[in-house]
């Protein structure tokens, strides 16, 4: 196959790949987008075979491969369960990451294969965009590693700082940027092995001091990430499919992170460089006074909730947790039947990554028309009967817009509040992420349910 | 005088990044997982490159160093493009509209 040939095939995934992404602007289109997406990656992954042309005795060890990672993703696919998608999706970055490293690497081993010159003599463009690709690959493999383990509960989420981080990160960073330099001028494979050891570490380091409930951003921030590894080594390949896709996918993470880091008015450099989550603002909370709360149970909720005319749920992280969806469906079912309006409202870092609870809510058959984002749903608090928080917290405080002081200050709550009555789903009075005692739990229309997630919500359902 | 091929990538480059920043504020919120879980399979596409380095060189060593390399990294892609492209199918099914 000649190269202009295949060049076009790859422009051709490459919009397949653009369309993919443009087919999830709603929920009807988005099936299709997905086949779009693989269609995208079938041509170039047959392009590729043409084009080498190699139909020796290693195109047998290669479709095997593929088949074996191929299992091994599908099986992945079908078992996981849909609480554990984000570190699912943690574990996939640093998949891509490291392929971009194995594949850097090899282009400096055997430049030859890929027309970049030859060892010791490798095009200096393609040098900086091999070694590029193979750091940035890197920091996207061990940073998405602790991401993982954090995600997984196998590593605490609290943030890991100690003295001089930042300063020894900025040394880190710039001795990559060195020793680029560097291996421009000597092509010394040594040079390039340094390079990529560096980027692992920077990646562990750049992601222990952030804390569990920023995952959302840290989340959205690999996904960008492993888009430039691979734009990186799609402009050593000169392949246009990749270096698409990788400024896709970068830009798509870019505009996660930002979107997550609005959801909690932080900058993005405020949630890079670690703080909140941090367990210092626990220990000196000066409201230990004991505040009136109204105890409630599952009875008195029933009671509340089949009398309203109108419902609205807040479901957080607390649900997915407690796997709570299923049960939440059916409340929700014996309510309607009652006829009752039911909505739900979520926040834009409700769970642990983009759009998380949308995707538990959808598991547990809730159409996603009865679904609302913050600005969609926030006035109608005003006319709601009763709003039922489940496993939300920090998201529903409104310290956040009337304490300056406070440290969620100015970030977009949900007006919970403003309903008449509101039923809070909570283990105990324990503060939330941010650490900050909320002040909606001592308000005369709040009803705590002092419970289980899940087994408040099915009492309820009996005894409805 | 010539323009270097580089400008020409780097400008698909940069326009890909225009069109990325247009589509993606365009997908709903409701589908920001869907959305995290197929760019990750499509960013797979790098297993091009590693399809090159597996088959790289004489078919008479085909597991020199640079090959396994090239080995290892379609095993890591294959699993992030089927994987991948799996879920997000599996969880957009998962989508459904109010039954009237």
């Amino acid at each position: 196959m000649s190269a202009n040939l295949s060049a076009t095939f790859y422009l051709l995934s490459g919009i397949l790949f653009i369309l993919a992404l443009r087919g999830l602007s709603s929920p009807e289109t988005s099936r299709q987008g997905n086949y779009f997406g693989i269609a995208g990656m079938a041509i170039s992954i047959i392009v590729t075979f043409l084009a080498v042309g190699n139909f020796g005795s290693g195109f047998i060890y290669v479709l095997i491969f593929l088949v074996l990672g191929g299992s091994i993703g599908a099986f992945i696919a079908f078992k996981i369960p849909m609480t554990a998608m984000p570190e699912l999706v943690a574990g996939f970055h640093s998949l891509v990451g490291l392929a971009a490293v194995f594949v850097a690497i090899s282009a400096f081993l055997k430049p030859e294969a890929f027309n970049l010159g030859v060892t010791g003599n490798i095009k200096l463009a393609s040098l900086i965009e091999m070694s590029l690709g193979a750091a940035i690959g890197a920091i996207t493999f061990s940073g998405s590693i602790i991401a993982f383990l954090k995600l997984r509960g196998i590593m605490s989420g609290s943030p890991i700082t100690f003295k001089g981080q930042h300063l020894i990160n900025l040394i880190l960073g710039l001795a990559i940027l060195f020793l680029i330099y560097y291996l421009c001028k000597s092509q010394l494979s040594n040079i390039f092995w340094s390079i990529v050891l560096i980027s692992f570490i920077v990646g562990v380091l750049l992601i222990i001091p952030i804390g569990g409930a920023d995952m959302p951003v840290v989340i959205s921030m690999l996904n960008s990430y492993s888009g430039w590894a691979a734009a990186g080594i799609g402009f050593t390949l000169e392949n246009t499919a990749l270096i698409i896709t990788g400024a896709l996918v970068g830009s798509s993470g870019a505009i996660l992170s930002y979107i997550m880091c609005k959801g909690m008015n932080r900058s993005f450099f405020n949630v890079i460089l670690g703080g909140w989550g941090a367990n210092d603002q626990t220990s000196d909370n000066k409201t230990k006074e004991q505040k009136p709360v109204k105890n409630g149970n599952a009875d008195d909720a029933a009671f509340l909730m089949k009398n309203a005319s109108s419902v609205i749920i807040v479901p957080g992280y607390g649900m997915a947790v407690a796997q709570a969806q299923h049960a939440l469906r059916e409340m929700v079912d014996a309510l309607k039947k009652n006829g009752v309006k039911v909505s739900y409202a979520i926040h834009p870092v409700a769970g642990r990554m983009p759009g998380h609870m949308n995707v538990l809510l959808a598991e547990a058959n809730v159409p996603y028309d009865e679904v609302f984002e913050l600005e969609e749903i926030n006035n109608d608090f005003a006319n709601c009967d009763v709003a039922y928080v489940i496993g939300a917290n920090d998201v529903t405080n409104p310290v956040a817009k009337s304490d300056p002081q406070s440290p969620i200050y100015g970030m977009p709550v949900l007006d919970v509040e403003k309903s008449k009555s509101v039923l809070f789903v909570k283990r105990s009075l324990s503060p939330g992420y941010a650490g900050i005692d909320n002040d909606l739990f001592y308000r005369d229309n709040t009803l705590m349910l002092f419970a289980d997630a899940k087994k408040m919500t099915e009492e309820i359902v009996k005894s409805l | 005088m010539e323009i270097d091929p580089f400008i020409f990538r780097l400008s698909i480059f940069i326009l890909s990044i225009f069109v990325g920043y247009y589509v993606v504020w365009s997908v709903t919120p409701s589908l920001h997982t869907p959305l995290m879980s197929v760019t990750n399979a499509i960013s797979s596409v790098i297993i091009v490159g590693a399809i090159i380095a597996a088959l790289a060189g004489s078919s008479k060593n085909i597991f020199e160093l640079s090959n396994i390399f090239g080995f290892l990294a379609i095993i890591l892609a294959a699993v992030n493009i089927f994987g991948g492209f799996l879920v997000t199918q599996r969880m957009l099914q998962m989508y459904k509209k109010k039954k009237k």
